[in-house]
């Protein structure tokens, strides 16, 4: 059959099972656009900068598992699409983009809008292509699906020159099978590793699972949690493997590293062995490495082997996709009573419950964790899925609000990327229509990306957005506040009056000063048509806790000052303190 | 830390070597050369890689190295049986005194003459590296004008393996044997 090179492009995207994509034209991909009229069943969400499009095809990607697709024209079309991919890159989410590029005879020459973009893009992608001829559309295209899918996932950029688009080729989806001898995202670990690893596991006295995000990328929940089960193993999760095993799970401790709950790091620093399943001991949850879990034997089940001994030395790496390593290696694990190391890690929480802010008495502020473990309570029926963007409130959402299911918090860990909620949102909720979504995000990062409240009105679709409006860039302020002298350089923030600004798009906007407000506010909020923001005026100058600070050892923590007036009884609802997870 | 030289087998395609080396700077990997050219299969090329590393450093750009989707296979040949070769072309200012003594130590090293004229000639040398570092040592005194040198190429002695059918190795790890203290450069990222 002969296409044009941009018809091609939409037979692949339709064969690869693309029903959405997020895109943004221009000149250089226009032909690409006007072939898409004839492929009215895959949809086009017109995003409103193209970095919010690739957190959109990113999201989707998180929320669903399959591939998000973002496409934009050269140039500057492409040049914005950068951040969104480097987020993709370092939180391993699969993703396709395809860029137009200026014709072939043009490049080279800096043409209008010519950027060098697989070369602006080679660091932070996970392979990119420039592709001069329609005849090769088909076969990269297959190949950039496959490779963003298979093995460590992550994004990868097809840039498609103009004139590719525009001639014709012989388009043959079974003639074109990747073709790629040097990859291998397929790799297994060695017997006797297994073994090795067993004997570990099993004389372990004081193990402790840290869950990552690989656990939820291979679907392993079920094993990971068998596993710790049978051996009565503690886990630790961190801030992008909450979900893999449920919050309420007697085993399972909360989140590890910076801002994690103290019991945990102490737990790491106490522990004799770590299992690190699917996660890839980054400097935010290891602190300082020279101090790191110095009495623990490790073992590293990963699926990419660049990662084993890149930051700690490990005594066993199990190479592969961690569902078939937690397969083979699950049976050997022994039922051992640990129940004494259980013990001691519950009782290291006795302390951080006093010091927990849900025990601080009200004093009429509003505070963002209240807020945050409200609309938990309020929700938790129905397992929303939260996306949040990065700062302060990121991390109370990761303390506060208890993710029972795997793939219902989304967030931007490795990059730390401003903006990146509102847009992901709007990927999750095309990715997971019926299910409940809210944006948990500051007030600076909210104004990043707020464009994109227009693309939620022209597709009429619904999210909740939480704005944590704490006049500050919150979480610079609380290093400024620790480690520069209270010195707030460039953090106090004026926003506009976004009760207004929903209004100005059409949407329904809120407002909550005090506590008592929340619930009333998230109701509505829930049972509105449309989309809804509210503008939650939390305490100013919170900070969250605990806190490594950057570098030092693990568990050496700020903790939060312990309560001077004596604690409130506990909050309606559960009839005992939620333990902040 | 030691020298280490690793054989990457990769496709012969536009940008693979700015790949390569984006990922060297990009990773903060230190070499000491690359060099790269056609192999005696079509599609495939061949780079040379010269670094100074310990052996958890050395898995460390193999197993990034694979990481690249055109690399198609790594050898670390440190440890195996191998012909190390770097060539080098050494231009010396000489003068009708003390030309002949030059011409000796070019015999004695057994350096082709490829130039001459009455105020310099050149020196065309192959060897091992440490050779031809020994050679420049004895020839600046005299002067070296000019010199120009390709890197190490290495291959396997042998023919148990060819490069016919990369056996796709996975990278390969080293953990047990590792001792704790001994890198700090991988402990203090
Ligand atoms: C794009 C980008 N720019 C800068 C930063 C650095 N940064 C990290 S958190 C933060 C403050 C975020 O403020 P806000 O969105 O109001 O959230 P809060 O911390 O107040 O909850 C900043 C500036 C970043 N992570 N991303
Ligand atoms: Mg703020």
């Amino acid at each position: 059959m002969k296409l044009t090179g941009a018809e091609i492009v939409w037979e692949v995207l339709r064969r690869e099972g693309v029903k959405t994509v997020f895109g943004y034209p221009g000149g250089a991909i226009l032909p690409t656009y006007d072939a898409m009229t004839k492929y009215p069943d895959i949809h086009h969400v017109l995003v409103r900068h193209e970095q919010g499009g690739t957190h959109m095809a990113d999201g989707f990607a998180r929320a669903s598992g399959e591939v998000g697709v973002a496409i934009a024209t050269s140039g500057p079309g492409a040049t914005n699409m950068v951040t969104g991919i480097a987020t993709a890159m370092m939180d391993s989410s699969p993703m396709v983009c395809i860029t137009g590029q200026v014709g072939s005879k043009a490049i080279g020459t800096d043409a209008f809008q010519e950027t060098d973009v697989t070369g602006v893009t080679l660091p932070v992608t996970k392979h990119n292509y420039l592709v001069t001829r329609a005849d090769e559309i088909a076969r990269t295209l297959r190949e950039a699906f496959y490779i963003a899918r298979s093995g460590r996932p992550g994004p990868v950029l097809v840039d498609i020159t103009k004139d590719a688009q525009q001639s014709t080729a012989e388009y043959d989806w079974d003639a074109a099978t990747p073709s790629l001898p040097g990859y291998r995202p397929d790799l297994h670990a060695l017997p006797d590793e297994f073994e090795r690893a067993l004997d570990l596991i099993n004389s372990a006295k004081r193990p402790l699972i840290l869950a990552g995000q690989g656990i939820i990328r291979s679907n392993s929940s079920n094993l990971v949690l068998q596993i710790a089960e049978k051996a009565q193993i503690p886990v630790a999760m961190t801030l992008l493997g909450i979900g893999a095993i449920p919050a309420g799970h007697p085993l399972n401790l909360g989140m590890m590293g910076m801002h994690g709950e103290a019991w945990v790091n102490q737990a790491i620093q106490r522990a004799d062995l770590l299992l690190a399943f699917g996660m890839r001991f980054d400097d935010r949850v290891t602190g300082n490495l020279k101090t790191y879990a110095q009495n623990a034997k490790k073992i590293h089940c990963e699926i990419d082997p660049s990662e084993v001994n890149k930051n700690v030395r490990v005594d066993v790496a199990l190479i592969g996709d961690l569902n078939a390593t937690l397969e083979e290696i699950g049976p050997g694990i022994k039922a051992v009573d640990r129940s004494e190391w259980v013990n001691a890690i519950n009782e290291l929480k006795g302390d951080a419950a006093v010091r927990d802010i849900q025990s601080l008495p009200d004093s009429g502020n509003l505070y963002a964790a209240h807020v945050i473990n409200d609309i938990w309570r309020i929700t938790k029926d129905v397992d929303p899925i939260v996306v949040t963007d990065v700062g302060q409130h990121q991390m109370w959402e990761a303390q506060y609000f208890r993710h029972e299911r795997p793939r219902t918090l989304i967030t931007s860990g490795g990059l730390g990327t401003m903006g990146f909620a509102l847009p992901a949102a709007i990927g999750a909720k095309f990715a997971r229509p019926e299910r409940e979504i809210w944006v948990v995000a500051g007030d600076g990062g909210f104004q990043m990306t707020l464009a994109e409240l227009a693309t939620i009105v022209q597709e009429k679709i619904k999210v909740n957005i939480a704005i944590i409006n704490n006049s500050y860039l919150g979480m610079v302020r609380q290093w400024q506040e620790f480690f520069y002298d209270k010195r707030y350089a460039a953090t106090p923030m004026v926003s506009p009056d976004f009760v207004k600004l929903a209004d100005a798009y059409g949407l329904l906007g809120l407002r909550v000063t005090e506590r008592g407000q929340v619930a009333d506010a998230v109701n509505r909020a829930r049972a509105h048509d449309g989309t809804v923001v509210i503008d939650f005026r939390v305490q100013k100058e919170d900070a969250v806790f605990p806190m490594v600070p950057a570098g030092a050892d693990l568990d050496n923590m700020i903790r939060r000052p312990k309560p001077v007036a004596p604690a409130l009884p506990e909050s309606e609802g559960d009839g005992e303190w939620e333990m902040p997870k | 830390m030691a020298k280490h030289i690793l054989v990457a087998y990769v496709e012969d395609k536009p940008g693979v070597l700015n790949r390569v080396a984006s990922l060297f700077r990009r990773r903060a990997f230190n070499i000491d050369s690359l060099t790269v050219g056609r192999t005696e299969k079509v599609g495939v090329s061949r780079m040379t890689i010269v670094m100074d590393t310990d052996d958890v450093g050395a898995r460390r750009v193999e197993s990034n190295l694979y990481k690249l989707v055109n690399v198609l296979r790594v050898d670390d040949i440190t440890e195996i049986p191998a012909v190390v070769r770097d060539l080098a072309l050494i231009k010396v200012a000489v003068n009708s005194g003390n030309r002949t003594e030059v011409l000796q130590l070019a015999d004695v090293f057994r350096a082709r003459v490829v130039d001459v004229d009455d105020r310099s000639l050149i020196m065309e040398i192959t060897g091992a590296e440490d050779k031809i570092t020994k050679v420049c040592d004895v020839l600046r005194p005299f002067g070296i004008l000019s010199m120009v040198r390709t890197g190490v190429v290495a291959m396997r002695r042998g023919s148990d393996v060819t490069s016919e059918e990369p056996p796709l190795v996975p990278a390969r790890i080293v953990t047990s044997a590792v001792d704790q203290s001994a890198s700090d450069a991988v402990m203090s990222v």
